[in-house]
């Protein structure tokens, strides 16, 4: 199967200035991919290569399998930009409609995809005002509503959670799975670490406009899990126990931390500690640790 | 419907939406309305002093009809004016705006190319402009008919040119609007039309002193940025025949030839050409 996205060494240079060295990555179809790095890497401008906004310096990209810039693969790509902005007079209707007429999509077809992502991303009931009436998080929801109207096959969502509130972030990680269920690839540009933990596959790290590591989430959660356990009443032999489940035991006054090979030892885990007669008060998976390879990647100074 | 159809549409809304039309509309009205209060108590003034002052009815006459023509090119010259002003407005802050705000993003990820983009703006703008022109230049013919039954000779020819120039105008903006921010775009069309209303006076007065090198530093400026050429060809449409003798910014001595007119339209096919190019090859 042709991949989503390919790029070989993609490069952009303004003056004398390389904001994207040479970037190297693919995306498989079906995947959620995240794009991490610090601010001024480069993240926007590589994007922007790959939907031909902008004419990348020297390298090659394909999407789905054609050029960048082919308009037949475009027809199968959906994009909400960064700060997504639009003709703020038009209604969502009006704005819906105008890019399905642009986009070639039947008539009967786009008023049924409209009516179906309104209600999707709750609009429907202001779907008749002005976009110039919307609040930053309503906006944020129409670009979403835009970005998958063509039903598209590789979505680009470009911070697509700034300015929404948690009820409205929720529903674009809800958003990203159901799409990413139909298989759609999404390509996925956020500062939230948090988020891209939740809903990627896999993320990249880039850094001066190149890809410096790869990495699989999947296993990030699986393999290891960082636990806090709060707990009192522990004997030291019980904590001794617990290192059949797990490894670098510590104890930090009433906190206990562990690192455990899977989510599936802590129901065992408990039980333990329970027939031990220690009192648990809380076990919490510490899940920030993609945060933490963060910052070993691009370095504490973000690599400025 | 075309790429180019559904952009050129949309640019018509938003001149709906965002009020440019209705503020188009009741200001042209109210300069018709100013011009026909106006010439109704001066057209009333001239009729009366040329029933005493004339020796005969043939001079009293022609004397009617040469100033309500030389008053009708008067209004037509401040409606291109202001149609020209429109033309500008219209075309400086629409690609420089869109492209500094990134509300082009969403539309040039869209599978159109971008020559559908400029040309559906163009054809946008073109339509506005029409009803502009017919509603300033039309109103001012119609009111000066029906005050005083003057109709000018090849109306249409007139009016069309006039339009003609409005729509270079607005192609020059687009153009530049495809490279530079909206503001720099104003002030670069103001500052070419500028040059070429001085170059047009140059070379009247040298029409009228019979200077060669004054005509040929007006064709010259009429090469560079042929506008002031379409309005003088359409007041030389337009103008009685005595009219033309007389030097003013209204009328015309120097008649730009149908040669400075196909170059006019093909400066203008070029200009649109480079517009889509320019905005092509743009990062956006």
């Amino acid at each position: 199967m042709t991949d989503a996205i390919e790029t070989k060494q993609l490069r952009k240079v303004f003056g004398d200035y390389a904001a994207v060295k040479g970037l190297t990555l693919q995306v498989k179809q079906g995947e959620v991919f995240g794009f991490l790095g610090p601010n001024g890497a480069g993240k926007t401008t590589s994007m922007k290569m790959l939907l031909g906004l902008i004419a990348p310096t020297s390298g090659e990209a394909s999407l789905l399998g054609q050029p960048i810039g082919n308009r037949d693969a475009m027809r199968h790509v959906g994009f909400l930009p960064e700060h997504f902005r639009f003709q703020e007079w038009l209604t969502a209707d009006e704005f819906l409609l105008l890019h399905g007429q642009l986009l070639g999509m039947q008539k009967d077809d786009l008023r049924l995809r409209r009516d179906e992502l309104l209600e999707r991303v709750g609009l429907t009931p202001f779907r008749r005002k002005q976009l110039r009436t919307y609040s930053k998080g309503m906006l944020q929801r129409v670009g979403l509503a835009q970005a998958l109207l063509n039903r598209p096959a590789l979505v680009f969502l470009d911070e697509p959670t700034s300015g929404l509130d948690p009820v409205g972030r929720r529903l674009v990680r809800d958003v990203i799975r159901e799409v990413r269920a139909q298989g759609t690839a999404v390509f996925l540009n956020s500062h939230l670490l948090s988020e891209i933990e939740v809903t990627c596959d896999r993320v990249a790290f880039i850094q001066h406009g190149e890809v410096v590591r790869v990495l699989e989430l999947a296993s990030l959660s699986s393999d290891q899990t960082s636990v806090t356990i709060r707990v009192a009443n522990l004997a030291a032999e019980s904590l001794s126990g617990l290192s059949q489940w797990g490894r670098e035991v510590q104890r930090d006054g009433e906190f206990v931390h562990l690192i455990v090979a899977s989510d599936a030892a802590l129901p065992e885990v408990t039980r333990y500690l329970v027939s031990q007669n220690a009192e648990v008060y809380s076990i919490t998976p510490n899940r920030m640790s993609l945060e933490d390879i963060f910052i070993e990647t691009v370095g504490k100074d973000g690599g400025l | 419907m075309s790429a180019i159809a559904i952009i050129s549409r949309l640019t018509f809304r938003e001149a709906i939406r965002r009020r440019i039309m209705l503020a188009g509309l009741v200001l042209g009205l109210a300069f018709v309305v100013l011009y026909s209060i106006g010439t109704h108590f001066i057209f009333g003034q001239i009729a009366k002093d040329t029933a005493v002052n004339m020796p005969s009815q043939m001079a009293a006459d022609i004397m009617i009809a040469e100033s309500t023509n030389t008053f009708m090119m008067m209004g037509l010259y401040a409606a291109t004016f202001l149609s020209i002003a429109m033309a500008a407005l219209l075309g400086a802050d629409t690609l420089a705006g869109e492209i500094n705000s990134g509300t082009i993003q969403t539309i040039a990820t869209i599978p159109i190319r971008r020559a559908d983009i400029v040309l559906g703006k163009w054809l946008g703008f073109a339509e506005l402009l029409g009803l502009y022109v017919l509603l300033l230049c039309g109103g001012i013919v119609l009111s000066t008919f029906i005050q005083s039954g003057h109709l000018p000779q090849n109306l249409l020819i007139g009016l069309g040119l006039i339009y003609t120039e409005a729509i270079l105008i607005m192609t020059i903006t687009l153009m530049l609007s495809a490279a530079f921010p909206a503001l720099a775009t104003g002030g670069i069309v103001f500052g070419l039309y500028g040059l070429a209303f001085i170059g047009g006076w140059v070379e009247q007065f040298g029409a009228v002193f019979q200077n060669d090198t004054a005509i040929k530093i007006g064709i010259t400026t009429s090469l560079i940025i042929p506008s002031e050429s379409l309005w003088r060809r359409a007041a030389f449409e337009m103008q009685t025949a005595l009219t033309g003798t007389f030097g003013s910014p209204f009328t015309t001595t120097s008649v730009p030839s149908p040669l400075m007119l196909g170059y006019t339209f093909l400066y203008m096919m070029v200009v649109l050409v480079i517009a889509v190019r320019i905005f092509q090859a743009r990062d956006l």
